[in-house]
Order: C-alpha cells, then sequence, then structure tokens
C-alpha cells in the first residue's frame, strides 16, 4: 500500500474519531436529559468493554468477573457519597441491621479522594491477586473463566449475606448530593456526562497506546501462542497480570460513574448475568478492536433499553441468540463484518488476512 | 458426635448433588473441551420432565399407582435430556470444537433461551413436585434421622457411578470414548469415528444432566432457573478434580461439598462460600490441573 494513501486513510480515520468525540460532547444540545443520563450510563458501560477487549480481545483470557470489579468500583463511590449524605450519622441501613458503630473499612470513605482512588484501586489489586495466584501456575482458558465466575458467585453472595455492612440485596441507594450539589439536577447530570465523556476518551486513548505499544504487541504474541511467548523469553504471567489488573482498574472507574449516573448501587448489578452481558458487548463490537468494544457497549445497550422496555421476554431470548449467532458465525463481531466489507473492496489485499487481528483461538 | 454424623451426611447428601451433575460436565468437558454452559438447563429440562410425568400419572392413573410415578421419571429424563443433548450437538456444539471459550458463551446463549422457553411453557414462577409417598420419613440411626429422600440420592448416584464405570471402562464404546480423548488425531486414524464418539458422548452427558435435575426435584421446588444454582459449583468441581477421570470428579464433589457443608456451618453461609473459593484456589497452587489430570505431552494442554 502506497504511503500517500495510507496517510490519507489515517487522516479520514482521524477526521471521523474527531467527529465522534464532538458529537458526543455536544450531544447535551440535542437530548433530552433522559436520554443523556442514559446515554451517559452507556459510556460508563464502554469503559468496562475497553477493559475487557484489552483482556480478552488483544490478550486471549476470558474474564467474566468484570462484573465484580465493576461493583467495587460502584461500592466505593457509593459508601463515600452514602458516607456523605448521612453527615456524620450512620447510614441508615446500618441502624436497622444493629451495628452501632461505623465499621472500621468504611471510615476512610468519607474522604473523596480516598473513595476515588479505592474505587479503581481495589478492583485492580484483586485482579492482581487473582491473576497472581492463575496465570503463575498457569492456569488459564477455560479454568481461569470458571475461577473468574466463581469469584463473581463468592462476591454476591457475602455481598447480600453481610447486610449490616454493605446493605444486603438492597444495596448502597439513597444518597442525592455530590460536594452539595443535587445528583437529580438536570446541570450537573450534564456535568457529570462531560466529566464521562473526558474520562472515556481518555480510557480509550490510554489503551490505544497501550496496545500500539511493545506490550500490548506481547499481549497479542500472548493470544496467539503463550508458550512460544515463554521460549522467547518473556514471562507472560507478568503481562497478563498487568493486562487483568489494568483492565479491572478501568471497570472500577466504570463502576464509580455508573453509580453517579443511576445512584444506586447492589449485588444484582455485579452478578453472572451484567458480566456475561459485559462480554457480549466486546463479542458483538469486535473483540481485538477498541472502536468495536466502545460501539458494541453503547448500541447492544440502547438496543436493550429500546427493546427491554416494551418486550422484555424477547430480550431475553434476542440476547441468547446474539450470542449463538456472533461466537459460531461473526467471530470478529460488528468490526469483523466491516473489516469483511473492506476487504471485498481490496481483494489484494486479501492473502494478509483482513485486517490483520485475529480473534482468540482458545 | 452426633452433630459430625449429621453434618457429615449433609456434607455427602451435598456432594452427590455436585457429583451427579459434574458427572456429565466432566465427560464433556474432558473428551470434547467444550464447556456447555446449557448444562444447567438441561437439569432444568430433567426437572420440568419429573413434573409432567408427575402430573400425567396424576390425571390417567388411578391413585394407588401415583407412588410409583418416580420410577418412571427417572429414565424419562434420562431420554428427554439425551435428545436434547443430542440436537444440541448437532445444531451448534460441533461448530465449535477447539474453541472452548466460544463454546462457552454460545451454550449459554442457549441456555438463556431455553430458560425463557420454560419460562413461556410453565410459567415464571416455581412449580412443585410431590414427592412418592415411599420417600416420605426417614431411618432413625441411634438419634438420628436420615431422610429417605437424600439416601435415595445417594443411592441413585452411586448407581450412576457405577453404570458410567463400567460404560467407560469396561464396553467397546466406552473404550472408544477414551482413545478420543486422549489423543483424538490417533483415535481418527485408527478408524474410530470421532465425530459420532463426540455427539455420543455430549448426549449422555446431557441424559445424566437430565437425571440429576430429576434428582433435584426431590429436594425443593424447581423453576426456570434451577439450573444455574448448582452449575458454578458443577464447574468447580471438575476444575478441582481434573479432567478426564471420574475418581478425579469424584473427589472434587466429595471435596467441595463436604468443606462448604463444614465451613457453613462453622461460619455463615456467606462466608463459608468464600472460604471455600479461597482453599480451592489454594489447591490449585499445588495441583494446577486438578487432583487427578491426564497426563499428556502435548504443550498446549
Amino acid at each position: 500500500m502506497p504511503i500517500r494513501k495510507l496517510s490519507a486513510q489515517r487522516l479520514w480515520l482521524l477526521a471521523a474519531y474527531a467527529a465522534a468525540a464532538a458529537a458526543l460532547f455536544c450531544a447535551p444540545l440535542v437530548l433530552s436529559d433522559f436520554r443523556l443520563n442514559l446515554l451517559a450510563k452507556f459510556l460508563a458501560y464502554a469503559i468496562v468493554a475497553l477493559g475487557l477487549d484489552l483482556i480478552w480481545g488483544y490478550t486471549g483470557i476470558l474474564s467474566l468477573g468484570h462484573g465484580v470489579f465493576f461493583g467495587l468500583g460502584g461500592y466505593a463511590m457509593a459508601m463515600y457519597l452514602k458516607l456523605d449524605a448521612s453527615g456524620g450519622k450512620l447510614p441508615d441501613f446500618m441502624d436497622w441491621s444493629g451495628l452501632t458503630k461505623l465499621p472500621w473499612f468504611w471510615k476512610p470513605f468519607a474522604s473523596l479522594p480516598f473513595a476515588i482512588a479505592a474505587g479503581i484501586l481495589v478492583p485492580a489489586m484483586l485482579a492482581l491477586i487473582l491473576g497472581y495466584v492463575t496465570f503463575r501456575n498457569r492456569i488459564r482458558g477455560v479454568y481461569f473463566t470458571i475461577l473468574t465466575q466463581a469469584l463473581v458467585i463468592i462476591t454476591t453472595t457475602l455481598f447480600i449475606g453481610q447486610q449490616a455492612y454493605t446493605g444486603g440485596t438492597n444495596g448502597l441507594t439513597g444518597y442525592s448530593k455530590l460536594f452539595g450539589y443535587s445528583l437529580g439536577s438536570p446541570e450537573t447530570k450534564k456535568w457529570l456526562y462531560w466529566v464521562t465523556v473526558m474520562l472515556l476518551i481518555g480510557a480509550y486513548l490510554l489503551c490505544r497506546v497501550l496496545v500500539k505499544s511493545r506490550f500490548g504487541k506481547v499481549l497479542r504474541a500472548i493470544r496467539d501462542g503463550e508458550n512460544r511467548v515463554r521460549f522467547i523469553g518473556y514471562d507472560p504471567a507478568l503481562y497478563q497480570m498487568v493486562a487483568f489488573g489494568f483492565s479491572a482498574g478501568l471497570a472500577g472507574l466504570a463502576g464509580m460513574l455508573f453509580v453517579l449516573h443511576v445512584g444506586i448501587i447492589s449485588p444484582s448489578m455485579m452478578g453472572i448475568v451484567p458480566s456475561i452481558e459485559m462480554v457480549l458487548w466486546v463479542a458483538i463490537g469486535g473483540r481485538g478492536t477498541l472502536v468495536g468494544a466502545v460501539l458494541g457497549a453503547v448500541l447492544l445497550n440502547y438496543a436493550k433499553s429500546t427493546f427491554s422496555e416494551s418486550y422484555p421476554n424477547i430480550w431475553i431470548v434476542f440476547m441468547g441468540a446474539l450470542f449463538v449467532v456472533v461466537v459460531v458465525f461473526l467471530p470478529k463481531g460488528a468490526a469483523g463484518l466491516f473489516g469483511q466489507f473492506k476487504w471485498l473492496r481490496r481483494r489484494k489485499a486479501a492473502d494478509e488476512g483482513a485486517d490483520g487481528v485475529r480473534y482468540p483461538a482458545v | 458426635m452426633d452433630v459430625i454424623v449429621l453434618q457429615l451426611f449433609n456434607g455427602i447428601s451435598v456432594s452427590s448433588i455436585l457429583l451427579l451433575i459434574a458427572l456429565g460436565l466432566s465427560i464433556t468437558f474432558g473428551l470434547m473441551k467444550v464447556i456447555n454452559m446449557a448444562h444447567g438447563e438441561l437439569i432444568m429440562i430433567g426437572a420440568y420432565t419429573a413434573y409432567v410425568v408427575q402430573n400425567l400419572f396424576a390425571d390417567y392413573l388411578p391413585d394407588s399407582m401415583f407412588g410409583w410415578y418416580f420410577a418412571l421419571a427417572i429414565p424419562v429424563s434420562f431420554i428427554v435430556a439425551f435428545v436434547f443433548g443430542l440436537v444440541l450437538e448437532m445444531g451448534l456444539i460441533r461448530f465449535l470444537y477447539g474453541r472452548p471459550l466460544d463454546s462457552l458463551l454460545a451454550t449459554w446463549g442457549v441456555g438463556l433461551m431455553l430458560q425463557q422457553l420454560a419460562r413461556s411453557i410453565f410459567g415464571a414462577p416455581n412449580v412443585g413436585v410431590k414427592s412418592p409417598a415411599w420417600l416420605d420419613g426417614g431411618m432413625t440411626v441411634g438419634d438420628n434421622v436420615f431422610p429417605y429422600k437424600r439416601l435415595f440420592i445417594i443411592g441413585l448416584v452411586l448407581i450412576c457411578l457405577l453404570a458410567m464405570y463400567v460404560y467407560i471402562y469396561k464396553s467397546h464404546s466406552g473404550r472408544r470414548m477414551r482413545a478420543v480423548m486422549q489423543n483424538r488425531e490417533m483415535a481418527a486414524c485408527l478408524g474410530i469415528s470421532t465425530r459420532r464418539v463426540d455427539a455420543m458422548t455430549f448426549a449422555i452427558g446431557s441424559g445424566i444432566a437430565g437425571i440429576a435435575g430429576c434428582a433435584l426435584t426431590l429436594i425443593g421446588p424447581i423453576g426456570p432457573a434451577i439450573g444455574t444454582y448448582y452449575i458454578v459449583d458443577a464447574f468447580m468441581v471438575v476444575v478441582l478434580g481434573g479432567v478426564g477421570k471420574l475418581v478425579g470428579t469424584v473427589f472434587g464433589a466429595l471435596g467441595i461439598g463436604l468443606s462448604n457443608t463444614l465451613f457453613e456451618y462453622w461460619t455463615t453461609a456467606s462466608l463459608g462460600k468464600v472460604l471455600v473459593f479461597a482453599c480451592i484456589v489454594a489447591f490449585l497452587q499445588w495441583k494446577p490441573s486438578g487432583f487427578v489430570a491426564l497426563r499428556s505431552r502435548s504443550l498446549d494442554n
């Protein structure tokens, strides 16, 4: 491919990205408050999808435990808001469960910087620890996936069981103010939306840098042949751990934003079904392409909220069918479909493989 | 002393159910490297089959015969789930060999659809299956009462285990199955139809799930989501026990069932689960491929 053509293509691509970013920033001007809030929620989901794509699409490790990391981030933020709302007194649900003193691990969450740091670092640390004990022993593939799924089960049971500390099934809710601004007011919602857009763009750029770097190349090499990478002299476990931890941190960040937009976090938002839905976003958007993950998260959630309002039953069947169809017929997701069209236009590049992206073999 | 005996009995009872569920999983996973997340829904199919058989007995046969519906429900559940499994294998699973994670996602989608199907047919609320009168009550040993239902399930599991053992290790088709499991290419070279072995194995695994569902109707009400409660635990059994040998699955089921009961007795139910998980992860540090693993010289196994 001649260099001039490549640069023209890049320019178009850059223009498209800039237009998309501009559109996102201007969305509050056209959308109603309700739709804006919905979009903000989807953009928070897109941040999870980015992290999940990094670990699944690029490293070839399927985690069904991202609901937990998302939830931990959400709980960290909700704990701060709850303490803030109860104004130095014991949060109401603790009162009901018979606690008289604030538990020690709640105390630091009175400070916002600590809560934000914890919302990202706690999920990342949990992922690092789980990654350390699994990847180091070369527990991978389906074994790892099953372990992450078990992590989801025990976390949700724990959160439901320890009602006095976590609010049980109801989760944490009943807070309305951040820095004294009402979370429900359109003005605050707009600002929160912009913050989410900024963070999404930041996360996207960060992931892009990672993917294009040497680190990203090693990740893809691990996906395509872990043992070969090991023989060359790399330590795949280290790379897998870092990628997993980073992706968990992104999920935590998304969880914090989710709480700000939605105003509730509960165990049902970190269970098995949400965790698998997150995987579906990446699968449908196209694993191994960052844009695909973002688009998948936003579009699928849009479809879900449109469908499931009127036909909740059909949505479930539709989601199941989508899984089957995407996995069997479109392993590269929507982004792969787009790539195929391009491939149709430029047959010459055919024997290179459509776009150089291989879906994980295992 | 009595408490220990009772806890032990409870643990073995939980283990036997886990074993029944994991038995089917471990052979499909071990042989075909397919993660069947719809296994829970095959359990559900078995449970609803028992429900249907019960209703047919209640409607068309004299009351005196009702007690024996369960004896018929077990084989019927097996057959219905077997046929479902065969259809699933031929329609979907065979496109996914060699892609275990993809099979996990696709079968999860199938599971969702089956759950919704059950909801449309039988309604979302749980339905009860009236267990036969001859399973009421319990056996009294000293001061302890062992319910007949639980004893019956333990006996059923032992029979299934024995049948699986005879099938896998003593029959011709079981030998072909082991050959495919250990070296697929070599087995194919020697004239074994691996396609047929795969389909058969998957169907048998599904059939056992059907029996498991039938047994679960003795313990509690059944609903569309009955399988999801057990499925992850069953997978943990497979991971802990190692893939490809019956003894591994038995060990995994006993390990998880007993430790689960003990930890829940010592702490609370939710903390017990955390401790079990921590123990499993700790165990995998020692034996990363489970208690029993088929030895292989293949690098990427």
